[in-house]
């Protein structure tokens, strides 16, 4: 039989006499190499740019401690990256991260495109909570404000898959619909509550709701990266049954996937992986809708490569909108969450307009 | 071998689609399930695989109960193409055809050369070798089938149940498919699917099976089941039953209740015609 080479678009790494193999997409590597490089440049810009003035090169020698320790400036640089500047770019990385595998995988799941990690009323139940904290509770009490934000997206999303249950399974239709439906709902209560709260608490309320990593701290990143170490590792080990999800139901059944089961995994998974993001930033929008969609176009849609790189992507992401939001309108702050929403209300029209056909 | 016991299948409001049905599927055999829509051929045919969990009764597969079998072990023996299925944006047919080696893999051995060589066989069976990089979505009717056909082949399962594998395709294509799926069963496969044609039906299959409201009304080879009383009995249509010319199995030809409307053709031909002498 003359057998015609196909041209694969994966590289096959196979363990000699070892019955360990794995494929991953060919652009996966090239993908990462790019978002990482990308990455670390906006990351040393970002620290660099500020109302103290240093060179990339002084960011850089800070980064990597080979800051000479006799320069008339150390003490000031070391401040100025490791206390104000680093914290809050690592943690818009970590939030990105988090929020696109997040996405990336509730659109697998549901086999859709246009949904994102709040589509279970995640950030609606996390609103609600942070909202009713900062109206009701004085500010003593605001080192609270993630637990009660974490607890109310988590409590939400459970909610939804309990009520999506039926008969022994749930479908992505009815969770979609539920979760739209609380998402509803708490919102009304979030805004409820506003109506009757004081002006500052009220302010303070909304810059929370538009999602802002101003005045993230060391605490934060490690709270945060230590979830990411738990979390990040079961999304990427969940890749092969998120690609037979994403055939449907009936295919994955028939491959031997208990679809019921995974789906609830997942859904865990991408639930804590947005609500511990949302904990610590509040709900910023979009990141979650869009890295999972443009990674799927740039490195296809196998999970094994495309979720990586979507979270590389997220990450980026974000420390780029967070760089935007202090330069735009500095001295002043555009939080982190509008530089989103201003990035990622254009893409999502186009994508509106894509699938409407 | 597949065994149904007292079968009893149904969605929400309980076990009211199928009732009670006993059939077993010869191995090696092809079988074809014909009745009107909304008979319960798509049931039956997830209640034969896992995708419905029976309310009464058991599916056998060689003596064990498919619902008592490791998921993945099942899923090396009988594997499933439910009726049009839908493939992520993006996804190229070599990828979708690899993704049918899942039940052989574990998170260690996600690709090794077996599966390799496996794949390119079920692509080279199928004809789509050529097509290997091209996005699913990308495909015309006929191609797209081919591919979630050899997706199927790469699970290398001894039988395959297909939901009306012709559905949407044009004539042309759907004797493609068919005559793809007969090469098959000639390799040895069991092939269960649903059709809605009852002339390929007796062409295709070994055994006809045919349901109405849940329940078997007629089984047995083409001949015994394709006739004028149980077409009628099945589909509440008169119908004439003349020899295929081609194939020599039976053809069914439907009357209506007003023998169609080209009345002055109908009129040319003095009585009814029992057999047709291939020009
Ligand atoms: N997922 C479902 N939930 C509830 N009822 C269903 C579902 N699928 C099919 N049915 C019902 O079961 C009956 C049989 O459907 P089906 O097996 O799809 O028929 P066929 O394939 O013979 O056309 C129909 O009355 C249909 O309305
Ligand atoms: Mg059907």
């Amino acid at each position: 039989m003359a057998e015609r080479r196909i041209r694969q678009t994966w590289i096959a790494v196979r363990l000699p006499r070892l019955p360990i193999s794995f494929k991953i997409d060919r652009r996966v590597p090239l993908a990462a190499l790019f978002l990482l490089a990308f990455t670390l440049v906006v990351l040393v810009m970002s620290i660099n740019y500020g109302a103290y003035n240093m060179s990339p090169l002084d960011v850089i020698q800070t980064l990597t401690g080979t800051l000479p320790a006799d320069h008339p400036d150390y003490r000031n640089f070391v401040l100025v990256v490791h206390t104000f500047r680093l914290p809050r770019i690592l943690l818009a990385f970590l939030v990105g991260t988090a929020l696109a595998t997040s996405g990336a995988i509730m659109q697998s799941i549901t086999r859709n495109p246009l949904a994102e990690p709040g589509i279970l009323g995640v950030t609606a139940g996390a609103g609600l909570a942070a909202v009713a904290m900062i109206v009701w509770f004085n500010d003593a009490q605001m080192s609270l404000l993630p637990w009660a934000a974490f607890g109310g997206a988590i409590l939400t999303a459970a909610a939804v898959y309990l009520l999506a249950w039926k008969r022994g399974a749930t479908s992505p239709v009815r969770l979609i619909l539920i979760g739209v439906a609380f998402a509803a709902v708490l919102g009304s209560l979030t805004t409820f509550i506003l109506v009757f709260g004081e002006i500052n608490d009220v302010q303070k309320a909304y810059v929370w709701l538009t999602g802002s990593v101003y005045g993230g701290n060391w605490q934060h990143v490690r709270t945060l990266g230590a979830w990411m170490l738990v979390l990040l590792p079961l999304a990427f080990l969940s890749a092969r049954s998120l690609n037979a999800l994403n055939l449907g139901d009936e295919v994955a059944t028939g491959f031997g996937v208990r679809v019921e089961r995974q789906r609830a995994f997942l859904l865990v998974i991408s639930v804590a992986l947005a609500s511990v993001a949302v904990a610590v930033a509040g709900t910023i929008g979009f990141v979650g809708l869009i890295a999972p969609h443009i990674t799927r176009r740039l490195v296809g849609p196998a999970h094994e490569g495309m979720l990586p790189i979507t979270a590389l992507f997220g990450g980026a992401l974000l420390v780029l909108a967070d760089l935007i939001g202090r330069w735009v309108i500095a001295p002043s702050e555009l939080p982190i969450g509008i530089v989103t929403a201003l990035i990622g209300a254009p893409y999502f029209m186009l994508l509106l307009v894509r699938y409407r056909k | 071998m597949i065994q149904a016991e007292n079968l009893s299948l149904g969605y929400d409001s309980g076990a009211n689609i199928i009732h009670q049905l006993t059939l077993t599927l010869t191995p090696g055999h092809i079988t074809a399930l014909v009745g009107p829509n909304g008979c319960g051929k798509s049931t039956l045919l997830r209640g034969l695989s896992r995708l419905l969990k029976p309310a009464h009764g058991a599916v056998y597969l060689d003596g064990q109960d498919i619902h008592a079998m490791k998921a993945k072990d099942l899923a090396r023996q009988l594997g499933i193409l439910p009726q049009a299925p839908t493939a992520p944006e993006g996804l190229t047919v070599h990828e979708l055809v690899a993704q049918g080696r899942y039940p052989h893999q574990n998170w260690f051995q996600q690709w090794s050369g077996d599966d390799e060589r496996i794949v390119a066989e079920a692509l080279e069976q199928t004809n789509l070798t050529l097509f290997a990089d091209r996005p699913v979505d990308t495909l015309s009717g006929g191609q797209r089938q081919r591919a979630w056909i050899a997706m199927a082949l790469a699970q290398q399962t001894n039988v395959l149940l297909l939901d009306e594998p012709t559905t949407y395709l044009d004539l042309a294509h759907q004797i493609d498919v068919l005559d793809l799926l007969a090469e098959l069963n000639e390799q040895g496969r069991t092939i269960v699917m649903v059709l809605h044609d009852l002339n390929q039906a007796a062409r295709y299959a070994d055994t006809i099976v045919a349901l109405r409201g849940g329940q078997i009304v007629a089984q047995g080879t083409p001949d015994q089941v394709i006739t004028s009383e149980n077409i009628l009995q099945v589909f509440g249509l008169d119908a004439d039953v003349i020899v295929d010319p081609v194939t020599g199995t039976p053809l069914c030809v439907p009357i209506g209740r007003r023998g169609g409307r080209n009345k002055k053709a109908a009129a040319s031909i003095n009585g009814k015609v029992k057999t047709v002498i291939p020009a």
